[in-house]
């Protein structure tokens, strides 16, 4: 178990796992991963579907966007909640403008571009870092 | 590579989609399913998603080419059964489906498809507008 | 420091019986046992039990030693008093002052146990701390306490108050009462689309009539409601919107893009046209009935 200090609030992870995106089938299984952690946390069905989808749309980015990845999936305990934090990470060529790509309708495949603002809105907690040429971290974080 | 099947049911196509959807395998569909509306002259398609745990945008925009391309087609899509947890992650994710007819179940949704039907039967001026059971 | 004198701790010990004495004398003086929440008997193990804590979480200084196991047991046992006193109802000063009303008998005893001037200013100064700080906890123990019971009670409140009845078959109301904030929608709407599943229903009306007000984000959250029923094959009507609703949401820029009905009677209404059905008068019923209901086609829907 690994405690870190986050600001002042302590925050235990007490599960952790990673799972490569390389192709379509690993997002199915991101899917699943990400369902059983919610599971496991207690979330109801209605959390559990958000932060699925949320990785989903995540994972498609990181696969067709980022040239595949890894995800990290995390059980977060703190004082009297319990989440699941996910950490998209990818070596592709990065996002040049973050804002603009956080924007509805705005997408550089052919999607309907609502992936990264779509799973900020299902998430209660998102960050992104990137860095054009090194690639591009998404963390979300859900709460029960 | 699997494919989901389309069936067909009177003047309307029925497609039960039951795995886990797979982005190729929605890609296959929204190929199968113009080609056979073409190929039936079908006036209607129902996709029941009920065994669907989550419709992400890539689903979501599946069903909404299904349906604009079978309403180019002259054939109505009714996107039936959709769980009320995957109907909140998707109005939370900013979908509407505006252009996607909706039902409880298969049921009602054929019921959409044969009011359709009949409707443009009474303009045609092929029945009067008594629906004869 | 005092040397020739006692510790407080042990002053505590040849003290206790008379400190013990004055303390339930100020505690029953000042109205603690008159409203008979509490008995003489129970309040008084409290003190006892109070006072041998604290002797074993002092330092030979009068100080309170915080990392003895004596100050860790003595807060417990003074939050488990708090907590009880605010599930029985006391005030928070009721509460505070099973602490506070023991600093004039520790003074007392003090005065009459210690020689030296100065021992007996460093320990009335000490006391006074310890009584403070200790005072205060009772406080905050007290404090959370009701605030779990708001939270449970809100909680209970929001499961109450959203019951979905059926009106018709296939035609279902939530009658709204009380604010909407965000939290209680997420249940006001998870329990709707539930029901539009389990009972099939074609047509939801969500009457507001028992909503004070309806701010931007109120109007979002009908909204939402209103697009996931859609997405699942199901319409909702809005109806009982007050009028200095309707102008706020006007003036807000909130636009209710929704199909909305002045009263519960007028949506129903409207479902039971949409259901292809209508309420006529018969006249003459011979059971004394006003109107019965009728399917006005034969189509069997």
């Amino acid at each position: 178990m690994l405690t870190r200090s986050i600001g002042e609030i302590s925050m235990t992870v007490l599960t952790s796992n990673t799972i490569e995106i390389r192709s379509g089938d690993d997002v199915v299984r991101v899917r699943q991963e990400v369902r059983s952690r919610a599971v496991e946390s207690g979330f109801s069905l209605v959390d559990q579907t958000k932060i699925v989808t949320a990785a989903s749309e995540i994972a498609r980015n990181t696969l067709d966007y980022g040239e595949g990845g890894t995800l990290l999936i995390e059980r977060l305990e703190e004082v009297g909640r319990r989440g699941v934090r996910l950490t998209f990470e990818d070596q592709g060529p990065g996002i040049s403008d973050i804002e603009r790509a956080l924007t509805d309708g705005y997408t550089s495949g052919g999607g309907l571009g609502l992936g990264l603002g779509g799973a900020k809105r299902l998430a209660n907690e998102f960050h992104i870092q990137s860095q054009p040429g090194k690639g591009t971290r998404v963390t979300i974080i859900r709460w029960k | 590579m699997d494919r989901i099947p389309i069936l067909k049911l009177g003047d309307a196509l029925l497609v039960t989609i039951q795995v886990d959807m797979h982005d190729r395998l929605a890609m296959a569909l929204e190929e199968d399913l113009t080609a056979k509306i073409a190929a039936t002259h079908a006036r209607g398609v129902l996709i029941d998603i009920s065994a669907l745990e989550i419709v992400d945008s890539f689903i979501g925009r599946m069903l909404d080419n299904i349906a604009a391309v079978s309403r180019v087609l002259d054939a109505e899509t009714v996107v039936v059964g959709m769980r009320p947890a995957v109907a909140i992650t998707l109005v939370e994710l900013g979908l509407s489906l505006a252009g996607v007819k909706t039902a409880l179940n298969v049921e009602r949704g054929m019921t959409l498809i044969e009011d359709r039907i009949h409707a443009d039967a009474v303009d045609r001026g092929d029945l009067d507008d008594r629906p004869d059971e | 420091m005092p040397n020739n004198d006692k510790s407080l701790a042990d002053l505590l010990a040849t003290h206790e019986h008379e400190i013990l004495q004055e303390w339930q004398g100020l505690l029953k003086a000042s109205g603690a046992l008159q409203t008979g929440r509490i008995k003489e008997s129970e309040l008084a193990t409290q003190c006892r039990n109070f006072i041998s804590q604290l002797r074993g979480a002092l330092r030979p200084d009068g100080s309170l030693d915080k990392s003895s196991d004596g100050y860790a047991s003595l807060k417990s046992m003074l939050g488990e008093v708090s907590r009880s006193r605010a599930i029985q109802g006391f005030t928070p000063s009721e509460t505070a002052s099973f602490v506070f009303s023991l600093k004039q008998p520790l003074f007392n005893a003090i005065d009459k146990g210690t020689r030296a001037a100065d021992a007996k200013a460093s320990y009335i100064w000490q006391t006074s701390l310890l009584v403070d700080e200790l005072g205060l906890y009772t406080i905050e123990a007290y404090a959370k306490t009701r605030e779990d019971i708001i939270a449970r009670q809100t909680r209970e409140i929001a499961e109450l108050s959203t019951p979905v009845v059926k009106l018709w078959e296939g035609v279902l109301a939530l009658p709204v009462i009380g604010t909407l904030d965000s939290e209680r929608t997420q249940t006001v709407m998870e329990n709707l689309l539930q029901s539009i599943v389990e009972q099939s229903a074609e047509i939801a009306i969500i009457d507001i009539t028992g909503v004070p007000t309806v701010d931007t984000l109120t109007a979002q959250h009908l909204l939402k409601t209103v697009a996931a029923a859609r997405l699942m094959g199901a319409d909702c009507i809005i109806s009982g919107i007050r009028p200095q609703i309707a102008q706020t949401m006007v003036h807000l820029g909130v636009e209710l893009n929704v199909v909305s009905k002045a009263n519960l009677a007028d949506a129903f209404a409207l479902a039971l046209h949409r259901l292809k059905k209508a309420i006529v008068s018969v006249k003459q019923a011979p059971s004394g009935r006003q109107s019965r209901y009728v399917s006005p086609e034969d189509r069997g829907v």
